[in-house]
């Protein structure tokens, strides 16, 4: 006979052993992970000597100069001209004669990012309204062929979209959409909305029916009921959703390169011609990437909660 | 408050029929149960009522308005729904003045009545709480209150007692009983509990296989069903189902049982199969070294001041439900004996009860 452990365990107990374990695992990961993030940020911050010299500077002076050089453009110039000139009037064409350079005017770095911001944003709503429309319908009423449609949705994506960009490339020239906003919006939209259509049918199935239905007897119409029920109960998968199509549509370069070249083109193929520009600028190379890291970052810490929810869903629900 | 009249109604969901060829009055103000075992179309049917579900034939009326394919927004039928169908993302004010809140009302009046019906429900405490951290029997009031805040015609109500356990369910009968006296509107209850049923109804509406087999009060359906399904089904135990031999004229009072001739109430029809079938309510049958059919005692169980007797007999195993004095051991050998003016014989071919005089009282 043994006696009775003087301790019990239940089966979902998680010993502090194996949390140490998974805790320093995961910070292991995170710090791999983290790195190039760091390197980047820490690039945007470096002056130009110090972003090349070798070994690489953990430790050095911060400046604003990766920032300066990426919003402006310059020309060079002798220290004699520069002296003509002046005092410099702001701190910005302090930093750029100390390397005898003057500002010539703004880069195009603003109207690229503007770009990408009507891009992302505008093609990730209009993916996402269509989709949760689609959905709904697809979720909820007898659609003739139902099966059919679904799947050729889904086969629209079986293929790397970048296959048919001569095919579109021509077609854009054509109808006048090459290098506009309007033409990549409904590019990215027409890549995206299979996946939203799908992801976002999988939440609307999750949503008994009966709560519309509960609101249709109670005397609301069917878009009522839809606006009032189904879609705050949705608000999860939308946010994942929109987060999985801003994600795409903000980094799609291939496309972007191929169709944009004046007007309307986005952040990715334009962060790298700042390397021609200048000689190698890394620091407004790393400055660029950092700016264009943000709004993902920021979108998806704004919609975190929503988010784990929605992963999370269906695991968790009677 | 109105009344609800289903003509042939019938449902099919592609090749299979769900609900076949209904027809019944709900009365103005009645308690109205409809009862069936699972998948018979219950559901199906009060869902046509409600407007959710178009019927592929027949006709629906309320009030002697044709309302067979009006939305249901337009129906003023107020549904709850089995799961409740509770909105998550609302507290329980909300939730309750859900209904109101599309009528464009006064938000005075809303207050108001919403009010009104959470102290009637005893849930004013949990106006402002979210729905999610209820106990079931709260978000059965929250949804009953959905229901009666809108003061619609009728109740439609689907097995709303079915989440819940057992002790609390009896409780709710009684409350949904006394909710039901005070707003006396047309209700139609849905559930496959048989207690249930005869616990509230007025009257009680027997389904089986998409069919609707009878429609009587809870002692009229208990004490002469019209099927051998029904008699079955209500009751518990269920009524003992003994083999005879058929054949019988109008007029005849007794039929033989394993050899043994038992009186049963005279016939008003004739019956040509070679076999009939009996049946029995254990509280129709008794022991005594009298009985002409005889058996060994094989389970004994005591239900407070009676006990369940069950005996083997040649005819089949029988329930008999006899008063506590009377002591019966395991194995003895005992005689039955039957409150004849109480027996049914049916027809095995067609399930239905042969007419006799015991159907003479019904009331329909
Ligand atoms: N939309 C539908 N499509 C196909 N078949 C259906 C549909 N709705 C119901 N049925 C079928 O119709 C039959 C009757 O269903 P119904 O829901 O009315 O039964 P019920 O009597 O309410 O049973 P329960 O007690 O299980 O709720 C079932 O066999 C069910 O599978
Ligand atoms: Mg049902």
């Amino acid at each position: 006979m043994t006696a009775a452990p003087d301790k019990a365990f239940s089966v979902g107990t998680v010993s502090a052993r194996s949390k140490l374990i998974a805790a320093i695992l995961v910070t292991a990961y995170a710090l791999v992970a983290v790195i190039p993030l760091v390197w980047i940020l820490a690039t945007g911050f470096k002056s130009p000597p110090d972003s090349i010299s070798y070994p690489p500077k953990v430790l050095f002076q911060p400046t604003l100069e990766g920032y300066v050089n990426l919003f402006t453009s310059r020309t060079r110039q002798t220290p004699e001209y520069i002296k003509s000139l002046g005092p410099p009037k702001t701190w910005y064409d302090e930093l750029a004669r100390k390397r005898n350079m003057v500002i010539s005017g703004p880069s195009r770095f603003k109207d690229r990012y503007l770009n990408s911001v009507i891009i992302g944003f505008g093609s990730t709503f209009l993916a996402v309204f269509l989709g949760t429309l689609a959905a709904y319908g697809f979720s909820r009423f007898k659609v003739p062929l139902k099966d059919d449609l679904l799947f050729f949705i889904l086969s629209t994506r079986m293929m790397p979209p970048i296959a048919v960009a001569i095919p579109i490339f021509l077609m854009y020239r054509e109808i006048g959409l090459s290098d506009t906003a309007l033409g990549m919006i409904l590019l990215y939209t027409a890549v995206n909305v299979s996946l939203s259509v799908w992801l976002l049918k999988g939440f609307v199935d999750e949503i008994p029916k009966e709560y519309e239905e509960a609101a249709l007897v109670d005397g609301y119409s069917r878009l009522q009921a839809f606006v009032k029920t189904v879609l705050p109960q949705m608000r999860s998968g939308i946010a994942a959703t929109s987060i999985f199509c801003l994600i795409f549509a903000w980094n799609e370069y291939a496309f972007a390169l191929l169709l944009t070249s004046g007007q309307a083109q986005t952040a990715p193929p334009f962060i790298p011609t700042i390397i021609g520009e200048g000689g190698l600028d890394w620091p407004a190379v790393g400055a660029g990437t950092t700016l264009f890291l943000l709004p993902i970052v920021i979108f998806t810490v704004l919609l975190r909660n929503q988010l784990l929810r929605g992963i999370t869903f269906g695991a968790v629900r009677k | 408050m109105a009344e609800i009249r289903v003509e042939n109604l019938q449902k099919n969901f592609g090749d299979f029929v769900a609900v076949k060829q209904s027809s019944f009055t709900i009365n103005d103000g009645e308690f109205f149960v409809m009862l069936g075992p699972s998948g018979c179309g219950k559901t199906t049917t009060l869902r046509m009522i409600a407007g959710l579900e178009m019927p592929t034939e027949g006709k629906i009326y309320l009030d002697d308005e044709d309302v067979t394919f009006l939305p249901g927004s337009r129906r003023d039928i107020a549904f709850v729904f089995q799961l409740f169908a509770l909105y998550p993302h609302m507290n329980v004010r909300r939730n309750i003045d859900f209904p109101l809140r599309i009528q464009r009302l006064p938000r005075k009046e809303i207050r108001q009545r919403t009010q009104e019906v959470a102290e009637m429900l005893r849930i004013d405490h949990l106006l402002n709480q979210p729905v999610g951290g209820l106990s079931s029997g709260d978000r059965q009031r929250v949804a009953l209150g959905r229901a009666i805040i809108r003061k619609a015609k009728a109740f439609l109500l689907d097995e709303p007692l079915g989440a819940l356990d057992a002790e609390f369910r009896d409780l709710m009968c009684e409350e949904l009983l006394l909710l039901h006296k005070r707003v006396s509107a047309t209700s139609v209850y849905v559930t496959h509990d048989q207690v249930e049923a005869m616990l509230m109804a007025d009257r009680i509406c027997v389904m089986n296989n998409a069919e609707v087999l009878q429609i009587d009060a809870p002692l009229e359906i208990y004490e002469r069903p019209k099927t051998k399904f029904v008699a079955g089904f209500i009751g518990t135990p269920s009524m003992n189902f003994l083999k005879a031999k058929g054949s019988l004229a109008p007029g005849q009072s007794e039929i033989e049982v394993n050899g043994v001739s038992v009186k049963i109430p005279k016939t008003h029809e004739s019956l040509d199969n070679a076999e009939a079938i009996v049946g029995a309510r254990p509280e129709h049958l008794s022991l005594g070294d009298d009985g002409s059919l005889r058996g060994e005692v094989f389970a004994i169980e005591y239900m407070g001041a009676r006990q369940m007797v069950t005996v083997d007999t040649e005819a089949g195993r029988l329930k008999v439900r006899v008063p506590n004095t009377i002591k019966v051991r395991y194995g003895e050998t005992v005689g039955l004996s039957f409150d004849s003016e109480k027996l049914l014989v049916f027809n095995p071919e067609t399930d239905k009860a042969v007419n006799s005089t015991l159907f003479d009282g019904a009331i329909s």
